[in-house]
């Protein structure tokens, strides 16, 4: 269902069909993915990858959001802990 | 790996876990929808890790657990007919169909094949002229827009020996059964990230507000999860209802347009039946009317099939999440990954699998 899997692309372009092909690297490991669906990436930008077609790219600002979230606790659990 | 191992960290992770225990004052019952998610959490420990107060059911996520019966007997059927070249992911070739199943099917001679991608399949057909290549098209809605793209290739190239078996399933209504079910005890829900990288989650707003429970769009790494049960207990204690997103790298309330464009072209909304849970109405997809020559159940006439589950197998309480699988009598006996009474053992998305790899016996 969902084992969908981040990826860099590597290369964009057209196949005989005009349907947009590409590839992509997962952690060095090389496959054509369709990318029909995210029209709008490029290469160097990250893609979520289901059975070798792209359902989105990755927002590396959004991605920082949960680390943020984090900083915030643990700014919030120092206010917790009493002085020594 | 970028995007995977940073939301591995296992300090972050149990950060979260401390604040979901400061938040919890009482318990709680959530269900996570996506058997990926329900791997994640067996996998890493983290239901050892939250609070006992806290009970996780399993939903019925697995799209390979939830595939009638009916539709395994089909698929070995067309794959046993000679000149098929009969293609599906992995997991399908070993789910017990009445009589046996696809894996058995390809050693006594069949030309059965697993494939990575269905445009893999497309691509079969394109250099196997002579032969008819059938594509197990099994899924939710992550996998719908490739079945989709496949199809509309096939179209594109004129292919008369190309087809699907469709067995699609929606989530959407499958979370209103299950919420509408008399004994229900799901109090708020880890919705699937990917389905909803797909299809977005305004679908959800209404199933929120209508039954009043909070639904938080999660991911499917060890920090998603822990952070959309941390989202949804923050909900539940709080009292507030609705749809929040923790998987914004990936899903919009929109989701991908183009990706939904693709599957109204060739798709329809159809009734389905789900395996251990009967017919859900308006539940899956159907090929529309302009590529219905492309249905391998019209182009074979597999006709009614006398379907006969193991009556041992109690995959339908599973994947409504009544019974855990340490508790089938079954569990690791009779029923191993090796040698599956039920799809739930058999998929890597199946409860039973995940308890049966990551030994949780009780």
């Amino acid at each position: 269902m969902c084992l969908a899997v981040p990826g860099l692309v590597t290369r964009v372009g057209d196949d005989a069909l005009g349907v947009l092909m590409g590839t992509v690297s997962f952690g060095g490991i090389i496959k054509e993915v369709c990318l029909a669906c995210v029209p709008e990436v490029k290469v160097g930008e990250y893609v979520i990858v289901h059975v070798g077609f792209a359902i989105s790219t990755v927002s590396e600002a959004e991605a920082r959001e949960v680390f943020k979230a984090l900083e915030q606790m643990g700014e919030l659990e120092e206010l917790d802990t009493p002085e020594p | 790996m970028r995007f995977v191992d940073e939301y591995r960290g296992e300090a972050d992770t149990r950060a979260f876990v401390r604040a979901i225990r400061q938040r919890v004052t009482r318990p709680w019952t959530l269900m996570e929808i996506c058997g990926g998610q329900t791997h994640t959490l067996i996998k890493f420990g983290l239901d050892q890790m939250l609070p006992e107060s806290l009970t996780l059911v399993h939903g019925p996520g697995c799209p390979v657990c939830v595939t009638p019966l009916e539709q395994i007997d089909r698929a070995i059927a067309i794959a046993e007919r000679p000149g098929v070249i009969f293609t599906s992911f992995g997991d399908m070739l070993r789910v017990p169909g009445s009589g046996t199943d696809l894996l058995r099917v390809k050693a006594q001679g069949g030309d059965v094949r697993m494939v990575y991608s269905p445009l893999d399949a497309v691509k079969l057909a394109q250099r196997n002229p002579g032969r008819q290549v059938v594509f197990f098209a099994v899924g939710f809605e992550t996998t719908a827009p490739a079945n989709a793209m496949a199809v509309w290739q096939a179209a594109k190239l004129d292919l008369e020996n190309f087809t699907i078996l469709c067995s699609h399933v929606l989530v959407p209504p499958a979370m209103e059964a299950l919420l509408g079910a008399p004994d229900n005890l799901v109090q708020g829900f880890l919705a699937a990230g990917h389905v909803c990288t797909v299809m977005g989650y305004e679908e959800y707003e209404p199933i929120a507000a209508g039954h009043q429970v909070p639904i938080v769009v999660t991911g499917f790494e060890p920090l998603d999860l822990v952070q959309g049960i941390h989202m949804t207990i923050a909900a539940l204690e709080d009292g507030r209802v609705g749809v929040e997103n923790q998987y914004a790298r990936c899903v919009t309330r929109e989701g991908n347009r183009p990706a939904q464009r693709l599957l109204r072209e060739v798709f329809e909304v159809c009734d389905r039946a789900w395996r251990g849970i009967g017919v859900i109405p308006g539940s899956g997809y159907r090929l529309r009317p302009a590529f219905a020559r492309f249905d391998a159940e019209q182009r074979f006439g597999v006709e009614r099939v006398e379907a006969r589950e193991s009556p041992v197998c109690i995959a339908g309480l599973i994947l409504r999440g009544r019974r855990k699988p340490h508790e089938c009598a079954a569990f690791g006996s009779r029923c191993t990954p090796e040698h599956p009474l039920g799809a739930p053992m058999v998929s890597s998305e199946g409860a039973c699998a995940a308890y049966y790899q990551y030994g949780r016996k009780q």
